[in-house]
């Protein structure tokens, strides 16, 4: 897909700068009209977080805006507070441990499969496939359930039990392979695309020269695969970065191990409205999304636009 | 050294590592789950459990392929290719769906068969249908704004010149990064009230309203508004997103028929209606019921927002309640199942024209 960057260039008009300020005002005024009511909500959060409490339970954040450079209206405790006497760097380092395993396990076993469903010969290859894009459809709501159930008690079929009982529920591996098993249909879908995209004469003469599959993988079909296994990466990190659902049922109610969202979501379900605190955490959940967003906007549209209907 | 000695030292060594590994996983699996260590150091040694343990998976098994004799060798290898993600998908996804259907018709203990009774409880219980009555209007309001205000704006913005435009762009979509439940804590205080006479207000929406000489308004009490304002929670987060791709779909449009037509004598409106919107229609039902499908699901906004309370459940968050709130598994199960279900012929719709679109590229 296109990146929503790319615009036409446009011929310069050679008029004065005021005639160009004014020219199609109502079109100016209403994306303005627009881009403000879309910031303020923001903005309020980000204001907020950096009050004092006093403040902020007395007078509106719009307030400050009459005396932005006294250094009274400025203050980073809340952070401090959040951060260091509420746990929130746990929480965050919780939220690294998880997303960054529950982002490179499912690109790797995607793009194992991936190769082999585009350029190995089996048994099953279409089918298989097919099967695969197919659980595309299926919401990850369905598999809360069994899938809890299985780590608590194991899994038994007919009466007979095939899985052992993991005791997983509260463990980073138990949210990794859910996360895994959860992005893996979108994640083959793309990636296969992709990979099977790739020209067919590469891997003819990379056979000839006797390099085995696990050599091509590596060293041709990986490098070569680098802008489709960004964006899928990065929407996988944001996924389960911004994931409350998933979070909330297998890591459960344990505050040791708990990510940045269900931090947040408990803070909001204390007695009175905390916005010092909420404000300030909600800003620091949303820091390193932010700055992915920023710094890998094209990625970020492509992996998005791609990767909307997951879930 | 004979050519003996040395495989069998080759292959102690390769047992040595072997071990080593397996001690290292186990030794770290026991570390990431002891309450007394060190944070810092548990999530380090968890990433790197992750991110290493998947690729040592890969790279033992090829290993132990090469190892098989010749005549199994190419056979068995495409099955440690795809073989993990098979496994995982099997459990993550085949096996609950089917378990999930199966318990939908058991009871809430899931020990005894009930046939229906779970979907007719929800059919008639007043509760279970204002939840789905809500779940109804969030997929048709939400997607309806998103993609209006979206498109609205790209064809606007795309008037504007590149820079402007981009910036302009940059701050609609960028709630997409954020999480619900991040957003939610956003409109939480957009929204946020107190009672005359308790303060002044610190929402922005009662400082507006009052300032306006009325009295405040708690926003998230006010059945049924309160559902609307949630949705506006949404559409906020996904205008963005239709945005985005609108806007990409409307500059694909030839330049040479929105030229032709200007020359004779369209309006920016004809052209729009005429020209751009038919050209660009299989992306807006690509859009719409993309946001359908994410709106249908939607959990963490309710959740956080209003628990549910004053009328304001959907089913996602029903199902959640249900089977994490009130350990009621059947209905939980059915829930799940009438989410699966209605997702169906939606995504069928989705991607067909997605396939349509990308057949035009």
């Amino acid at each position: 897909m296109t990146a929503a960057t790319e615009a036409v260039p446009r011929p310069k008009a050679r008029r004065s700068f005021l005639r160009r300020a004014f020219d199609r005002w109502p079109v100016k005024l209403a994306v303005a009209i627009i881009v403000v009511i879309w910031l303020i909500p923001t903005l309020g959060l980000f204001i907020t977080s950096l009050r004092p409490e006093s403040d902020i339970q007395t007078t509106g954040w719009w307030t400050t805006l009459g005396h932005l450079w006294k250094p009274s209206t400025w203050t980073f405790a809340n952070y401090d507070f959040v951060l260091f006497r509420r746990g929130f760097s746990n929480a965050f380092l919780n939220t690294l441990a998880v997303t960054i395993p529950a982002t490179v396990i499912p690109i790797t076993v995607a793009a194992f499969a991936a190769y082999a469903f585009a350029w190995m010969k089996f048994k099953g290859r279409q089918i298989l496939f097919v099967v695969v894009v197919g659980l595309l459809v299926v919401p990850l709501q369905m598999a809360l359930i069994p899938i809890l159930r299985l780590y608590t008690s194991g899994g038994h079929l007919f009466g007979i039990p095939i899985i052992p009982d993991l005791n997983l529920t509260g463990t980073f591996p138990a949210i990794w392979l859910a996360h895994t098993g959860f992005g893996l249909p979108l994640a083959v879908y793309l990636l296969r695309n992709y990979i099977g995209g790739l020209p067919s004469s590469l891997f003819e003469s990379a056979r000839i020269d006797g390099a085995t599959h696990f050599q091509i993988f590596t060293r041709l079909v990986v490098p070569l695969s680098v802008p489709v296994l960004a964006s899928f990466a990065i929407f996988q990190f944001l996924w389960v970065w911004n994931d409350y659902l998933v979070a909330l049922i297998f890591l459960g109610a344990e505050p040791r191990v708990q990510v940045i969202t269900q931090a947040i979501a408990l803070l909001v379900g204390d007695r009175g409205e905390q916005f010092h605190l909420l404000t300030s955490a909600a800003f620091v959940s949303m820091i390193l999304p932010l700055t992915v967003f920023f710094a890998l906007q094209r990625f970020f549209v492509r992996g998005l636009t791609a990767g909307s209907v997951k879930g | 050294m004979s050519p003996t000695t040395r495989l069998w030292l080759t292959r102690a060594i390769w047992i040595g590592v072997a071990v080593g590994i397996g001690a290292a996983v186990v030794w770290s699996a026991g570390f990431i789950t002891d309450p007394e260590a060190n944070r810092g150091l548990v999530v380090l040694a968890a990433i790197a459990l992750g991110v290493v343990g998947v690729a040592l998976l890969f790279k033992g098994m090829d290993f132990v392929v090469d190892r098989l004799p010749a005549r199994f060798r190419e056979r068995v290898r495409p099955w440690i290719f795809v073989g993990p993600a098979l496994l995982m998908l099997g459990v993550y996804l085949v096996y609950p769906a089917v378990n999930t259907t199966v318990l939908s018709f058991k009871g809430r203990n899931s020990q005894e068969w009930v046939g229906l009774t779970n979907f007719t409880e929800i059919f008639t219980d007043t509760e279970s249908l204002v939840s789905l009555r809500n779940s109804l209007l969030w997929v048709i309001i939400v997607p309806l704004f998103a993609v209006a205000i979206g498109l609205t704006f790209a064809t606007l913005a795309d008037k504007l010149g590149r820079r402007a435009e981009n910036a302009a762009k940059s701050i609609i979509f960028m709630p997409m990064a954020i999480s619900m439940v991040g957003a939610s804590i956003v409109w939480l205080f957009v929204y946020s009230f107190r009672p005359p006479g308790f303060g002044s207000q610190i929402g922005v929406l009662n400082g507006l309203w009052t300032g306006l000489g009325n009295n405040p308004v708690a926003w998230l009490l006010q059945e049924p508004w309160n559902n609307l304002y949630l949705m506006i929670i949404l559409i906020w987060l996904q205008t963005g997103f239709a945005m985005v791709i609108l806007s990409a779909a409307i500059k694909a449009v030839p330049e040479e028929i929105i030229e032709a037509a200007r020359i004779d004598g369209a309006t920016d409106w004809q052209i729009f209606w005429r020209v751009t919107f038919p050209t660009i229609a299989s992306t807006v039902v690509v859009v719409t019921t993309t946001i359908i499908i994410t709106v249908w699901k939607v959990f963490d906004i309710v959740f956080v927002m209003t628990g549910g309370n004053f009328g304001t459940a959907v089913v996602a968050e029903r199902m959640v309640t249900e089977f994490f709130t009130f350990r009621n598994n059947g209905h939980g199960a059915a829930f799940a199942v009438i989410l699966f279900v209605a997702v169906i012929p939606v995504m069928a719709v989705n991607v067909r024209q997605f396939r349509i679109q990308e057949e035009r590229r």
